[in-house]
């Protein structure tokens, strides 16, 4: 097995002598006994309980073929208990600002009377919902569910790509890629200790049972609000209704009536205290939102907002991860929670200052470059990557609209030994943790690895040849 | 002034819907320019919840009825009293900032002759906020001739503003998109108007409200030339009319939906006399 360590990219499972790291203790003899046969049967038993249990759906909302399978890679991804905490705290903080910075921009604007933020970013952001200014949800709390994407560098070097506030997908699949895991290894996790992640869909509930409105009597009653069947992450949301134990319903299975909002059952109406709506903002309610849509509830705002309802995310929650709100995430720790932030944002260019837009103009192939509201990996450049027809040709692109693009150095993202062809090869990899937010912070000890299958290839991204991983993290 | 107002609005459905669900604003502002002596909101046969003041600080009711649904009638009726603040929305509470306002809509968005109009508007203006409010008004008002039945409900102020016709809202869309584009935040605002005989008035009513630094928020109504005085009631605001209205509704199920729509805006004395 090669050490695969290919400066100036992080090994995360071997150091520079070639030496396993600890929490990696174990999978190297693990990897090296496995004779190719066993490993394609496992590969194709993992490929069967995948198509087997239907989650087939593409991550994070980047649209492809819904039967299509993404790629699970055997070898797990592990964190030691030790840098975990560190991550823990890290994220946990970053989801704490996110949700005070939104209960202020929609309250006093305290942070922007300050002067730590431009007015004009927040309020003039397409995500600046201005039907929901002066509500503050149960608990404060408009983001619940915040996924943050991280990458690592280095040994204590992690940064954090963008923040999902909304409805972060992909977490079946980190539920789904342990289960898997332990079924066709069981015997590594008796000589291991993996922390569970199995505890998700309780905390889970259990944190959106802590924001239900205070009119509500008894058990708060939970339901998961999905567009339908026809969406991609249609699988997701059934599997964690499943889990959760509550009602899957689609707008036309819920109605508004007085002050609250109501489930049709088999047994008359029942009340709804919360809902996890996986849908956007834009499509919730026709009456205060698109008058088109036909996937949400009409009048649900006007409950949420004279508290008959709580919506999670909260509608709004969406301006915490704007791509321009992004930079200013470091400023929101500092200023609401009077600490320094424990994880590092990317350094952004925007190319909406000039002098950002010059520097990033002149320096294009080395950098990265997204359309500010874009997402899965499409629209963006990777300069580094790129032919200097394809760099000219976005200069172009940048030029004719510079407020839509912002631009990130090149991260030298670490590698994790991953299954190929030809054996054990490192590839590229990046981070997504769910954290919970409610009555109080919770995060599950894992997430969801992305892998770039493609030798050197630096896009994690399904859609452009990304797999997923096991994530563990492994108290020894 | 002392006005009463009487306002119905009936929907009616062939074949009946399975269930109605409306939004209203349909309840006066609470400012120094108008205290309400009594206001009532009836749908019969509805159920009424859900009721709370919004961040701009509307009151919205939300009123529902489970089907078959053959009828909606929304019986508006009640008594303000009004003072001429020559347009100022003195003692408003509100929690979204100005700033919010600078965003457009499809409505409102400042198209190339938008952008001509506003900047000629203020060609050798001086830097004073409620003078450039005033230009942009009149300008609109020039712009814009009163033709009813010349737009329709989903006209944008570039629409109207070529076309050279339209009605209050499309004045008041084309205000707005004209006071955005010279970095003034502004809104929609809809109300009632004491018309008194005037054959081509409209008792429901629609302006738009420009921020103006040192006051505060200012109505300007360039199709009658002025800013509100007492003869206006103010229900509500929101970034176009369709986020402003009075009434948001939504029928579930197929079929026809027939509106009739009265609107009485009188002196209190003489319609007592009735």
């Amino acid at each position: 097995m090669s050490d695969g360590n290919t400066p100036p990219f992080f090994n995360e499972m071997f150091d520079a002598t070639g030496a396993v790291r600890p929490p990696y203790g174990g999978l190297d003899g693990w990897a090296a006994a496995m004779p190719e046969e066993l490993r394609s049967l496992k590969q194709s038993e993992a490929e069967a309980l995948f198509r087997r249990i239907g989650i087939t759906f593409a991550v994070y909302g980047e649209g492809g073929s819904p039967d299509r399978l993404i790629p699970f890679d055997m070898f797990p991804r592990v964190f030691g208990a030790d840098e975990w905490r560190r991550l823990e705290n890290g994220i946990k903080q970053r989801a704490r600002a996110l949700n005070a910075f939104l209960v202020d921009v929609y309250g006093r604007g305290e942070i922007v009377k300050a002067g730590r933020i431009p007015a004009r970013l927040v309020y003039c952001n397409e995500a600046y919902e201005t039907a929901v200014a002066g509500i503050t949800p149960p608990k404060g709390v408009y983001s619940h569910i915040v996924g943050v994407d991280l990458v690592r560098t280095g040994p204590d070097e992690f940064f954090v790509l963008e923040d999902n506030c909304r409805t972060p997908s992909g977490v079946s699949y980190m539920l789904e890629n342990r289960e898997i895991m332990m079924r066709m290894f069981p015997h590594l996790f008796q000589q291991k200790r993996i922390l569970p992640v199995e505890t998700y869909p309780a905390l889970l509930k259990r944190t959106l049972a802590s924001v239900a409105p205070a009119k509500c009597q008894g058990e708060p009653r939970v339901a998961i609000l999905t567009p339908g069947h026809f969406n991609s992450a249609y699988y997701e949301h059934s599997f964690l209704a499943d889990q959760m134990g509550v009602e899957l319903v689609e707008g036309q299975d819920l109605f508004v009536e007085g002050d609250y909002c109501w489930m049709r059952t088999t047994e008359g109406p029942k009340r709804v205290d919360v809902i996890y709506r996986r849908i956007d903002d834009a499509f919730i309610d026709p009456l205060c939102f698109r008058p088109d849509s036909m996937l949400g509830v009409p009048g649900l705002m006007n409950v949420y907002r004279s508290g008959g309802v709580t919506i999670a995310s909260a509608p709004g929650a969406g301006v915490a991860d704007d791509k321009a709100i992004y930079t200013y995430v470091p400023e929101m720790v500092r200023f609401y929670l009077g600490e320094e932030p424990i994880l590092n944002n990317v350094p952004t260019w925007q190319c909406a200052k000039s002098d950002d837009c010059a520097y990033v103009l002149d320096n294009l192939s080395e950098l990265v470059v997204k359309e500010v509201h874009g997402s899965g990996g499409y629209g963006m450049l990777v300069g580094p990557k790129a032919t200097q027809e394809q760099v000219a040709a976005f200069a172009e692109k940048i030029k004719a609209d510079p407020d839509n693009y912002i631009a990130q150095p090149t991260l030298a993202l670490s590698t994790t030994p991953t299954f190929v062809e030809e054996g054990v090869a490192p590839r590229h990899v990046d981070l997504r943790p769910y954290c919970l937010v409610g009555e109080t912070v919770e995060l599950v000890p894992g997430g969801l690895t992305r892998v770039a299958l493609t030798e050197g290839s630096l896009v994690v991204n399904s859609s452009q040849g990304g797999g997923v991983k096991d994530t563990w993290v492994v108290d020894e | 002034m002392r006005l009463t107002v009487r306002h119905t609005t009936t929907y009616r459905y062939a074949p009946p819907r399975r269930a109605v669900v409306q939004s209203h604003r349909l309840t006066p502002s609470v400012f120094e320019g108008q205290q309400t002596i009594w206001w009532n909101i009836s749908v019969p046969g509805a159920w009424t919840g859900a009721t709370f003041r919004d961040g701009a600080g509307d009151r919205i009711e939300t009123v529902s009825m489970l089907g078959p649904v053959e009828e909606v009638l929304v019986e508006v009726t009640g008594e303000v009293e009004t003072q001429d603040l020559a347009g100022v929305l003195r003692g408003h509470r509100e929690t979204v900032p100005p700033t919010a306002y600078l965003r457009t809509t499809r409505a409102t968005h400042p198209d190339t002759g938008l952008r001509e109009l506003s900047a000629d508007a203020l060609a050798g203006a001086d830097g004073d906020p409620l003078d450039r409010a005033h230009r942009l008004s009149r300008a609109v008002a020039e712009a814009i001739a009163y033709v009813p039945g010349e737009t329709h409900a989903h006209t944008s102020a570039a629409e109207a503003l070529s076309l050279g016709k339209g009605v209050c809202q499309d004045h008041a869309h084309a205000l707005i998109g004209a006071a955005i584009a010279a970095d003034m935040p502004a809104r929609y605002v809809t109300g009632y108007l004491f018309v008194g005989d005037e054959p081509m008035g409209e008792a429901s009513h629609a302006w738009a409200e420009i921020h103006v630094p040192e006051l505060g928020w200012v109505g300007f109504d360039p199709a009658n030339r002025c800013c509100p005085d007492a003869r206006y009631i103010r229900l509500g605001s929101g970034h176009d009319a369709q986020l402003a209205a009075p009434i948001r509704g939504l029928a579930q199920g197929v079929g026809e939906e027939r509106l009739d729509v009265s609107v009485d805006v009188a002196e209190a004395a003489q319609s007592q006399q009735q």
